[in-house]
């Protein structure tokens, strides 16, 4: 008999209607179905949520920290993409 | 027998099928086979418990003795608890746990859609809540049933010998009396007549599902919802009565 | 991409740290730094998991229906906390159930209070109390500790917690409001669980040897005795609120201080339980191993279906 363990699982939670799934935690699970039951019991015993997305972690693909520089230092010089950038004079309102 | 009479032993029925299967789920507590499952079967014990409370509270209100919900879980005598039979058998192995679950699940979503139903309103209400709840038992449950019957040969072997086990105590759940016919005239009752065959067939998808077979010819036991149980249900009480026993009368 | 020395990486490390960023699960981090923390956070896994137990012993006995569901929530509360951080210990590549095999083999260390038997239901009351109260006292300032899953896990587990502390003290209130026979109860428990839980703080800081580079490593953030300290000051007044009496003679206001003083710590005793010769550590291991043991086949049947529904969906 094989004594493999349940797979992991990452758990996103939509905690109301107009917000996006946040992660919040990982689990153990034989399949999806049983990690999406095994989500509501764990994370949402206080009403946490009303949507559950799981994931096998071994299926996520993450960005390399040590890559971090290149890949989001550049964003930092581009002030422009930012409302902020821009002078308006103090009398205009709405914009 | 009067109305009042009839509806306080209806209600207990009702009650005491949560109270004490909470309990022997509660007894999983910190012992389940995985973490996750562990949290899993707390959560149906704790849904158990609350239903428990609920119907204690309006059998106590419809006795009208002054008594509390407290009084009526910790203060009676054994033969006054009216739950099935099923519900006091051990919990044995996980597979034994998830098939008692599992038969008393389906019987319990049945009865609760009919007694949403129920011309007494607080029944009706406690029955809308629980319901929610036992839908989610009963895909908790079903879905073990099948995981175990159609996972490995050990597994399915362990699981049909649950199945068989506990099959003798499952008519019970049906039972009805003079209590059932009084009640069922005004409207308050479910027709658990009615309900059986429902229960045949639904138990039957799954255990097809399940690769699992239908015990067949085995003698049908009876006796918990006249207060006739069995050898367990005395231990059982013993240790939930103990603190009320040991120390009468305070209150914690 | 830059390639630095392990000194200049060491160095970049402490510096974020000292910046008070938090550290991710792919950051490079020293290996010692990793050790350390997949260690502390298992043993508080393990603590959870173990002190579900001592706990789980009244629910059946429970006497009325409102404690019985406290207790079970509480209990349960117990098992999300172990699995929250058993997560957080994965995502430093520490395998959730490997790591319980190591518990179950008496490898592992875990709080040494659960090591202590709850012999009446009294004891439900000064665990939470006492117990969560000294817990929650180390876990609060570990909400800001530099590694982020296992900060994150204690912000949800210090959260859910503080009900846990409360239902304790409301349980012990109530006896120690009761008949004599109560109040006898709510002293007796006391009078056990008052030291032990002085010692859940772990040895005084001349001893610990992991505490200075865990501080400096801000994955634990006030030493032990400062702890322990916080813990004495605050509950000496909520006992004495509800009339019981703290079991040490050598407990008295410090007007200097603002403090309390209080007496010295059997460390023996401690070092003893520690080494697994407590009254319940046999039979702690024992029911988490038989749990393990006789969930196998369980968990092995859920795999073999995972498997077949995969296929017939693949098919």
């Amino acid at each position: 008999m094989s004594n493999k363990e349940w797979p992991l699982w990452e758990v996103f939670i939509r905690s109301k209607q107009g917000l996006s799934h946040k992660h919040v935690g990982s689990l153990r699970a034989a399949d999806a179905e049983m990690a999406i039951d095994n989500a509501r019991d764990v994370y949402t015993r206080r009403s946490e949520g009303i949507s559950i997305w799981v994931v096998e972690s071994k299926l996520v693909t993450a960005s390399d920290p040590r890559e971090a520089d290149a890949l989001f230092d550049p964003a930092d010089s581009k002030v422009y993409r930012h409302p902020t950038f821009y002078d308006v004079p103090d009398g205009i309102s709405h914009m | 027998m009067n109305r009042e009479q009839a509806l306080f032993e209806y209600t207990l029925r009702i009650a005491d099928d949560s109270l004490i299967l909470g309990h022997r789920v509660s007894e999983w507590c910190g012992h389940g086979p995985i973490l996750e499952e562990d949290i899993a079967m707390t959560n149906i014990a704790l849904d158990l418990v609350g239903q428990a409370t609920n119907f204690l509270e309006y059998a106590a209100k419809v006795d009208g003795k002054g008594k509390t919900a407290d009084d009526l879980a910790f203060l009676r005598y054994d033969r006054d608890y009216r739950n099935a039979l099923l519900v006091e058998q051990k919990n044995g192995h996980f597979g034994d746990t998830m098939a008692r679950q599992f038969f008393f699940d389906v019987f319990r979503k049945l009865f609760f859609e009919g007694l949403t139903k129920s011309t007494d309103e607080t029944l009706a209400a406690i029955a809308e809540k629980s319901l929610k709840e036992t839908k989610y038992h009963l895909k908790h449950s079903s879905e073990w049933v099948i995981r175990l019957g159609d996972g490995t040969e050990e597994s399915h072997q362990k699981i049909q010998e649950s199945i068989n086990n506990l099959w003798r105590f499952t008519e019970e759940l049906f039972f009805s009396n003079d209590v059932d016919t009084m009640l069922l005239e005004s409207g308050i009752a479910v027709d658990l007549n009615a309900l059986y065959p429902l229960w045949k067939s639904q138990v039957a998808h799954v255990l097809a599902e399940a690769t699992l077979e239908i015990p067949s010819g085995t003698f049908q036991q009876k006796g918990g919802r006249t207060g006739f149980h069995s050898e367990h249900l005395g231990y059982l009480l013993a240790e939930m009565q103990y603190m009320q026993r040991a120390y009468p009368g305070m209150e914690w | 991409m830059k390639n630095l020395s392990l000194e200049e990486k060491e160095r970049e490390f402490q510096a974020k740290i000292d910046a008070d960023q938090k550290i991710e699960p792919n950051d490079w981090m020293p290996d010692e730094y990793r050790k350390t923390l997949i260690r502390q956070i298992s043993q508080h896994a393990h603590s959870e998991i173990v002190g579900m137990l001592p706990e789980g012993n009244w629910i059946t006995r429970a006497p009325n229906l409102r404690r019985k569901a406290v207790l079970l929530a509480k209990v349960q509360d117990e098992a999300g906390h172990g699995l929250y951080l058993y997560s957080a210990a994965e995502t430093l590549g520490s395998d959730r159930e490997k790591t319980i095999d190591d518990l179950n083999a008496g490898i592992a260390k875990y709080s040494s209070i659960f090591n202590y038997p709850t012999v009446t239901w009294a004891d439900m009351g000064t665990i939470g109390w006492l117990v969560d109260g000294a817990a929650i006292m180390n876990q609060v300032p570990l909400c800001r500790c530099s590694y982020g899953p296992y900060a994150r896990a204690m912000v949800r587990v210090c959260k859910e917690e503080s009900f846990h502390q409360r239902q304790g003290f409301e349980i012990v209130m109530k006896l120690a409001q009761g008949t004599p026979e109560q109040k006898a109860l709510a002293q007796e428990s006391l009078n056990r669980w008052w030291w032990p839980a002085l010692m859940m703080f772990g040895p005084n800081d001349a001893n610990s040897k992991h505490t200075a580079q865990s501080m400096k490593w801000k994955i634990k953030r006030e030493t032990n005795d400062e702890l322990r300290q916080k813990f004495v000051d605050i509950t000496v007044p909520q006992a004495e609120m509800i009339g019981l009496t703290i079991p040490d003679a050598d407990l008295k206001w410090n007007e200097e201080r603002q403090s309390y003083d209080f007496g010295a710590i059997n460390w023996d005793e401690f070092m003893n339980v520690v080494q697994g010769n407590g009254p319940c550590n046999k039979e702690r291991i024992a029911a988490r191993r038989e749990a393990k043991e006789n969930g196998l086949w369980v968990r092995e049947a859920a795999n073999a279906f995972a498997e077949k529904r995969k296929a017939r969906q693949a098919s």
